[in-house]
This record gives structure tokens, sequence and C-alpha cells, in this order.
């Protein structure tokens, strides 16, 4: 019998229950998850935008907290479907073992990863929202036009759970986790655009970062929080959800050769 | 492999068989772990699956779940092929895997009702049926208990009721019992007993042959990945061994077993118990009689005797 490398997700909403189970879950601990989210990127976001921003000129012809809050919606998206992606989906898969039991009912494995993946990008739409908010009551956001970054967070959420799926099924351990931080999501950080412009950086750099999921996002939110429509929409949106359909498929494909062998 | 449309001809004749197993192999990088399997479970009927660790137990039964494919053979579940057809089969079928996965961050009755969405019962069938599955598991009281406070005996009991909420008609039970004490044992025995006379096929593993013994009606013994005997447990006694078994023990057995090795028909030793295996035991007790060290005792050869003459005495681990 064949072995199934790359495999569609069917359509259907069958994966629903599996991001019912998890929103069930969520929801026990709703509060200290959302202060969670939102209480260490706001620090840093205040603390470097005032902080900072005091002893910099205009960025990019804007307050510097200005420019670092879309930055900062992005990359807490990021990091909220990363750790949702990597830590919580690995619990359940190989600690608790949930997967096993949800595989014995009628669902698929792509039922489950579907469901994971739709409920990381979920959480973490929580919490770049979580965050759009605070920075629209703060008046750092141009209504109307800042709302269109809910649909880029959601997407963000979906790249990079989709990411972050491919490494849990690689994982022998919570330990492997350190190494996708380390060389990937740190440095990712940087060169992206989030605390400051790409132009900032040696030519190699800046071309590398060009293909980084984080920097399409940063681009699409950035000029929305300001109310001024992005260039390129469509080439950033093709990115983030080739990564994402990309990346699901690869998830898909190391986790039936781990869980289904 | 049949194809769908036979598959769909089976559906309509299916009527005896739960599981039907044929030439079913599969080898994990060139080590062959199940060397080709044929058995058949006749609906509403116990089927146990014994052999002793690695031979190759819950590879098969990965496979008649469809969550492993197999290198060769054809596998009916409930009428539908496998792997093909799994999800439908799945439907039908409820599973009590070996290792404990219930969901931690949920009460009794949360675990019930988020594995029965798994199934795609509506949220008010399955409200209606958890406190009935909660009866029957023993667990009515402890609906909202965290999975942490019950005990081992609870949690299978309450993974057995979870099994049971797509109100299947075949349900796999991986060493349902392991790790449990005596009275959570004859509790879920008594269970499945039930299960049985409402008309449930029960396919276990088991490395307890009073409990194969108790609740099969029929047997299968694999070891090194092939099926070695297959019947009712009884039948199995009949067919492979004498009725009658004298275990003796201490320092001076074995050498003393060894010198009147003619008393029985077969003679094995584990340790300084010597094991006489024998059609008529008189003249071995008489022997015994005479002497004043030995302790032994005088039983009805069991399935035990079986496997062990079967499979060896070596360990397996």
């Amino acid at each position: 019998m064949s072995h199934r490398w790359i495999a569609l997700p069917r359509p259907g909403w069958r994966w629903l229950p599996v991001w019912r189970r998890n929103f069930l879950v969520w929801r026990k601990l709703a509060i200290p998850s959302i202060l969670g989210n939102l209480a260490d990127p706001l620090i840093y976001m205040l603390g470097l935008g005032y902080g900072l921003g005091r002893l910099l000129p205009a960025v990019q012809g804007v307050d510097y907290v200005r420019f670092l809050a879309a930055g900062t919606i992005v990359a807490s998206t990021m990091n909220s479907a990363t750790f949702e992606a990597l830590y919580s989906a690995f619990s359940r898969m190989h600690v608790q073992k949930t997967w096993d039991a949800i595989l014995n009912t009628p669902l698929s494995l792509d039922h489950v990863l579907t469901g994971e993946l739709v409920w990381a990008a979920s959480k973490s739409l929580l919490a770049g929202v979580a965050i759009l908010l605070v920075v629209g009551a703060l008046g750092l956001a141009a209504a109307p036009l800042a709302l269109w970054i809910v649909p880029v967070i959601f997407l963000t959420g979906l790249a990079f759970a989709a990411l972050g799926l491919i490494v849990c099924a690689l994982a022998p351990s919570y330990d492997f986790f350190m190494y996708y931080f380390t060389l990937f999501i740190t440095p990712m950080l940087l060169i992206s655009g989030v605390f400051f412009p790409t132009d900032q950086l040696p030519g190699v750099v800046q071309t590398i970062a060009a293909w980084l999921p984080l920097a399409h996002a940063v681009q699409l939110a950035r000029p929305l929080l300001l109310g001024q429509v992005p260039e390129n929409i469509a080439g950033h949106l093709a990115v983030l959800l080739l990564v994402a359909g990309v990346g699901f498929c690869f998830a898909s494909g190391l986790t039936r050769r781990r869980l289904l062998k | 492999m049949a194809s769908l449309n036979a598959a769909a001809a089976d559906t309509a004749t299916f009527g005896g068989a739960a599981l039907q197993v044929s030439g079913l192999r599969k080898s994990y990088t060139g080590q062959t772990v199940v060397d080709g399997v044929d058995f058949t479970v006749p609906a509403a009927t116990c089927f146990g699956l014994l052999g002793p660790n690695g031979a190759g137990k819950t590879t098969t039964l990965r496979c008649c779940l469809g969550l492993t494919p197999a290198d060769a053979g054809t596998i009916r579940l409930a009428g539908h092929v496998l792997p093909e057809q799994a999800e439908v089969a799945r439907t039908r079928v409820g599973v009590v895997p070996q290792l404990d996965n219930l969901d931690p961050d949920f009460s009794s009755r949360e675990n019930l009702l988020v594995y029965g969405r798994y199934f795609g019962i509506s949220d008010a069938v399955l409200r209606a049926r958890i406190p009935d599955l909660l009866d029957f598991a023993g667990l009515s009281g402890k609906e909202g208990a965290n999975i942490q406070s019950l005990s081992g005996g609870m949690k299978r009991r309450l993974t057995l009721a979870r099994a049971l909420i797509n109100d299947p008609d075949i349900v796999f039970l991986d060493e349902p019992t392991t790790g449990l004490d005596p009275q959570a044992r004859h509790l879920i025995w008594d269970r499945l007993k039930r299960l049985i006379a409402h008309g449930k096929t029960l396919i276990l593993t088991t490395h307890f042959m009073d409990e194969a013994e108790r609740l099969c009606d029929r047997l299968a013994i694999l070891d090194h990945g092939r099926l070695i005997a297959e019947g009712a447990p009884r039948e199995l006694i009949a067919r492979h061994i004498e009725p009658q078994v004298v275990e003796i023990f201490g320092d001076a057995a074995t050498t003393w077993a060894r010198r009147r090795q003619g008393l029985g028909e077969r003679l094995e030793t584990a340790g300084d118990t010597a094991f006489f295996y024998c059609r008529d035991a008189a003249p071995l007790l008489g022997a015994l009689a005479g002497t004043l060290t030995l302790r032994y005792v005088h039983r009805a050869a069991s399935l035990e005797d079986v496997f062990l003459k079967l499979t060896g005495r070596d360990l397996r681990d």
C-alpha cells in the first residue's frame, strides 16, 4: 500500500469537533490566557515605543510607537500561533495522546490537523485582536482601514500554525522547540521589520527577509494601521497563503509518518 | 486488495462476521511483525488475541482499525474494506486503548460529550446518553469529577463508557484490565459480559489467561507474527495439553522430578518448580505421598499451560 506523502485536506467541517475540544479547554482558562497574551507584548510595545521612541526622530514618517504597534500585533500573532502549534499540540499528540484517542473515531489525521491548525490560528487571532484593541484605545490606529488587519492576523496565524505543526511532527521532545525559536523565529523577528525598517539591513539580509512570512504580514499590517492601503496586497497574501498551504501539507505528511506507520 | 464494488456487495451480505482478516502482513524496516495472519470474528461473540510481548498483537489491532496500512492482506471490519473505508467502519466501532488517554482537562461528563462529537453525534443525543453510560460504568455521581481525581479502575471504566458513546457494534479492548486491582478487574469483567449479552462483538487482547478463559468464545494465540493456535478456550486446552497438571515446588523438586519423568506424559521445569503434565496423575500423586519434603499442587490444565507450551517459557521483553 502506497504511503501518501502529500494529502490535501478534504473539504468539510468534520474537523470542527477538534477545534471545539480545544476551545472548551481554553474557555476554562480564558482570563489568564488573554492577560498572558496581552501583557508581555504591550509592555514591550509601550516601553520601547515611548521610552526608546523619545530618543528617535520619526521612523518612516511616524512616531516610533505607531511604527512599532503594527509590528507588535503581527509578532504576537506569530508567537501565539507558534506556541499553540508547538507546545500545546505536542502535549496533545505526544504526552496526553489526545490525537490517538481521536484517531479511534471516524475522524482522520487530517481532520485532527485541520482542527489544530484552525484552532492555533483562532487563538492567535484573539491575541492579535486584543492588542489591536489596546492600540486603538491608545489612539494609535486609523479606523476604519485598520480593521482590515483582522483577516491579516488570521492568515498570519494560519501560516505560523502550519509551520509550527511541521516542527511538532518532527519533535522528539519539548527541548527540540528551542532550535526552532533560536534558529528561525527570533532571527525572523529581528529582520522582518517588526522593530525597525528593513532598509537598515545589509542587502543579503534584506533578500532573505523578503522570503519570510512575518515580513509580508508586517508589510500588510503597518500601512493598514496607519490608514493607508498597502502596496502589492496580492503578493503578500499569496506568500502567507502559500506558507499556510504548503506548510500544512508537509505537516500532514510528517505527522502521518510519525503516527500512522 | 478488493475493489470498492466488491466491498459494497460484501456490506450487503455481511451478516455473520464482525471482522475478517486474511493474509495480513506488516513489516517495519525489514523486520516482519505480522506474518500472514487470518482470523474471523463472528458478530456478537467475544474474541481474544493472546500472545507474548512483541508478538504482533498491537500492530494487528492497529491494522484492523485502519490506523496502520498493511503490506498485504485484506481486512473487513463491520462489512467495510480497510483501510479505504476505515472512517465509515469506525462509526460502528468503540476502542478501549491500552493506555488511558482520557482528556485530563475535562470532567467525566465532558470527556464523553467531547468524544461523542468526534462521531458527529448531536449534543442533545449525547446529553441523553451520558447518564446511562456513566451509570453503566459505575460512575454515577462522578459526572463533574476531574479525571485526575479518579482511581485507575474508574478511569478504565470511564474509557469503556467513552468507547460506547456511539453505541458501537464492535468494541476493541487492548489489555482492558492491565494494572487494575482484583476488585476493579471483576467489575470490568462483569460489564464486558453484559456487553456480550447485549449482542456486542468484543475483540480483546490480554496477558491474563483467566480473563481470556472467562470472557472469550474464541481465542487466537499469536507468536512471532503468526497465529499458532485458534479455538474455544476449552477446545485449545483439550487439543494442546494433557488434562492434569502437578506442580512440585522446593529445593529438590526438579531433581526428584527428573528421576521420575515417566510418571507423567511431559515434564517441564522452571526455576525450582517442576510441572508434570499427565493424562492420569494417580501414579505421580502416589509417589509424592511418599515424600515429606516436597510441596505440590494438583490441578486441571489451564489456558496458561497451553500458552506456555506453545510460546515457551523464555522472557520476551
